[in-house]
């Protein structure tokens, strides 16, 4: 399942859905990725997510086969919000469940790797000194690369 | 016709989020596009040929080689910061 949407989500209610999917579930592995309030040390006061309406949901369902293909995976929900967000509030959720936390865990990052790097989202950021486009950081690509390695 | 679609720091820039352009005489790539959009002006010469720019047919990331027939959906963007 893949949502990408303007409200917000509940962690609870995303964690139930996948633990009642079925009885050979053995681990669930959940990712919440927050607003920060800061960045390249400016303060952020809001941000604007911009997204590819139609392209991010196939890229998302892409790299969801992706991870099925590599793991042994029961199943997979992603969430990610656009629209104006403000520190602490949730900005993307992952959750991967298996028969096995070493699957589950693994494509949990693998998920949010690739999500990072190829999922066509754009933040703008409102700080003290004004707005600007955020920049796509290496340490980003770096991750979703060591994936190749191995 | 082609559909262009502008995204991000782009869009600002070129003050363009989606156009409709019949495929220019001559034109057969993806590359080639970019060329002639480029024509338009420094503005567009300087954001098509930013940093990390990625071209998407169709709603996949390609490389400048790729054909055009004239009908696509053609979108360029900046590298990408969700999550």
């Amino acid at each position: 399942m893949i949502l990408v949407q303007e409200q917000d989500f509940d962690l609870q209610h995303e964690y139930e859905t996948l633990r009642q999917d079925g009885p050979g579930i053995g681990a669930i592995v959940t990712f919440v990725g927050l607003m920060r309030d800061f960045n390249d040390g400016d303060n952020v006061k809001s941000l604007f997510l911009e997204h590819y309406a139609g392209m991010t949901e196939k890229v998302l369902a892409n790299i969801v086969n992706q991870a099925k293909e590599r793991w042994q995976l029961q199943a997979v929900r992603i969430i990610h919000r656009v629209g104006e967000l403000h520190p602490s509030d949730q900005i993307v959720f992952v959750g991967v469940s298996s028969a096995h936390r070493g699957d589950a865990f693994a494509a949990c990052e693998f998920i949010m790797d690739f999500l990072k790097t190829r999922a066509p989202f754009w933040k703008r950021e409102q700080t003290d000194q004004g707005s600007r486009w955020v920049d796509a950081r290496s340490s980003d690509t770096d991750a979703a690369q060591r994936w190749n390695k191995n | 016709m082609l559909k262009l679609l502008f995204f991000a720091r782009l869009r600002e820039d070129l003050n363009c989020h989606e156009e409709t352009l019949p495929l220019p005489d001559g034109i057969a790539t993806v590359g080639e596009l970019r060329d002639h959009l480029c024509q338009r002006g420094d503005n567009w010469q300087k954001a098509l040929h930013s940093t990390g720019l990625f071209v998407a047919v169709e709603q996949q990331v390609v490389d400048w080689e790729t054909p055009l027939s004239g009908s696509e959906e053609v979108a360029f963007f900046p590298p990408v910061t969700g999550g």
